[in-house]
């Protein structure tokens, strides 16, 4: 059993008096979360220290602007926040972010996170559309109810992960259908409880209700098999690889925006990559052809190679993906199944590595032949 | 496939330089019989075989490409070889994944004084590669 605070009132009206709360009991110095920052209700992810602005905090809004894991690596990559800062995150963020310290490229020091389970997030496109807001009364009625949007990005419609593995704090959100009158927020860690302490709420044992999020998870495994499938068609070889990143315009968006890639001298920018007179003449003489510039399945089968193991399938890439090229579901599909042979989950465990830096003497025997 | 008793196939070689290179050597001194469609490149060990060379070398039509370098725990750096059968065994699966031909791979454990195996695994692999035939990618104008 872990403690949970439970508290009377809208979910979302209590994390905003949490987060106050926090900041004025100066229990935190600062809040990590999505804002608006502007009239026309954009959202953004900001740090936030004066304890007013926090009304205009919205910690769930259903989208992923920026993978927040990103964000936080590059807050604390220069050295960890000397002061106590509190979080909000989604579940795929936090495990980018983990992943992210495991290549020493961020520090949880001084770093409180609170997530919830997830429902998943609209499409950057429909935020450009505007129509998000239009859409909130009918994805808090999907939240409640567990259900999946078609209009949620199908990273997020395909997600089994929604459930926080390493947050101090996690909030009940998913499937819970008194979400605007009750509030959980289970105190997973010491430091959530003294952070917790003296917060108007009652304090209890509980745990999340499992039984129910297993039927959602059946939802989003079958939501998974069948986009699985339709890109399991399309994923015949080589011909099937040109017709999928045939649209592709090599703005290596998908790489900027990604959690995991982090290398500041990304080889696939590097002068190195670039192709000089002869390797046009040697390609042309075997091919008689070629496209210009190439490289593009070069470089995208490359960031599977370079990326797949640590892929938390958050769909940025997608949402990235000016000529809508299905990465999310392909990175998704090839992760997984590179992660299954070493029976590792991205960003599950910090103290877990990276299957890719370490090994055990007797292991793959038959690979080599 | 029907086998073309015509076609020599180009297999790319990624030898260590510890191990596989000298067996390669061994076995060239030694005098003994193995097809010419190797192109051997020599690295100072196989982990330092970034997927990103096989990748470039697939697309630019090889045949086939050889990772070979020292017995498990003869690795002249320690453990350089554990780290190249565990990104093998990822990048193979990467290649599965995409429906791609994954037994144009092969990964090889020769040691300095193994010419004969070097000469082994390079015929049962150009074999291999003669059942498969021609690399698709080598005529493919869009990569």
């Amino acid at each position: 059993m872990t403690k949970a605070l439970k508290m009377n009132k809208n979910t979302q009206q209590c994390i905003l008096d949490f987060l106050k709360f926090l900041l004025e009991k100066d229990k935190v110095k600062g809040v990590f979360t999505l804002k608006r920052i502007n009239k026309n209700k954009d959202v953004a992810y900001s740090l936030i220290t004066n304890p007013d602005e926090i009304s205009t905090a919205v910690p769930f809004y259903p989208l992923m602007p920026v993978n927040a894991g990103k964000l936080l690596s590059r807050f604390t990559l220069k050295g960890s926040t000397k002061k106590p800062v509190v979080a909000v995150v989604k579940p795929c963020e936090l495990r980018g972010f983990i992943e992210l310290i495991k290549r020493e490229q961020g520090s949880l020091e001084n770093l409180f996170i609170i997530s919830s389970t997830c429902s998943g997030v609209y499409p950057l496109k429909m935020a450009i559309d505007g129509v998000i807001e239009k859409n909130l009364p009918e994805y808090w009625d999907m939240v409640k109810k567990g259900e999946i949007s078609p209009d949620l990005r199908s990273a997020c419609r395909t997600c089994e992960e929604f459930i926080p593995y390493t947050a101090d704090i996690t909030v009940d959100l998913l499937g819970k259908n008194d979400v605007d009158k009750q509030c959980i927020m289970f105190l997973n860690t010491e430091k959530a409880e003294e952070l917790a302490k003296d917060m108007n709420g009652e304090i209890l044992d509980k745990e999340l209700d499992n039984k129910k999020l297993d039927k959602i998870r059946d939802k989003r495994q079958n939501e998974k098999k069948k986009f699985f499938d339709e890109i399991e068609k399309k994923l015949n070889g080589m011909d099937g690889l040109i017709e999928i990143f045939g649209r592709c315009i090599g703005c290596h968006g998908c790489s900027k925006v990604c959690p995991i890639c982090y290398c500041k001298l990304c080889i696939f920018e590097s002068p190195d990559s670039e192709y000089r007179p002869s390797n046009y003449e040697s390609d042309l003489r075997i091919k008689g052809g070629l496209k210009v510039p190439p490289g593009t399945l070069y470089y995208q089968l490359g960031r599977l190679t370079h990326i797949g193991i640590s892929c938390v399938a958050c769909g940025q890439c997608e949402d990235a993906c000016p000529v809508d090229i299905p990465l999310s579901i392909i990175f998704k599909k090839v992760g997984e199944s590179i992660q299954k042979i070493f029976d590792y989950v991205p960003g599950k465990n910090i103290e877990e590595e990276i299957p890719l830096v370490t090994f055990k003497q007797e292991e793959f025997v038959e690979i080599e032949k | 496939m029907k086998k073309d008793e015509d076609f020599n196939p180009k297999i790319l070689a990624f030898l260590c330089n510890w191990c596989s290179y000298a067996g390669a050597d061994l076995a060239g001194t030694s005098r003994l019989k193995y097809p010419a469609s190797i192109l051997p490149i020599r690295v100072m060990c196989s982990s330092r075989v970034d997927p990103l060379f096989v990748i470039r070398a697939y697309l630019s039509g090889a045949d086939g490409v050889l990772v070979a370098g020292c017995h498990p725990g003869d690795c002249h750096y320690q453990e350089g070889n554990y780290f190249t059968r565990r990104r093998f065994a990822m990048f193979k699966k990467v290649i599965e994944s995409l429906g791609l031909e994954s037994d144009r791979l092969r990964l090889s454990w020769v040691s300095a004084s193994e010419g004969h195996k070097y000469a082994k695994v390079a015929t049962e692999f150009t074999e291999k590669i003669k059942e498969l035939g021609k690399n698709s990618a080598k005529n493919k104008i869009f990569l």
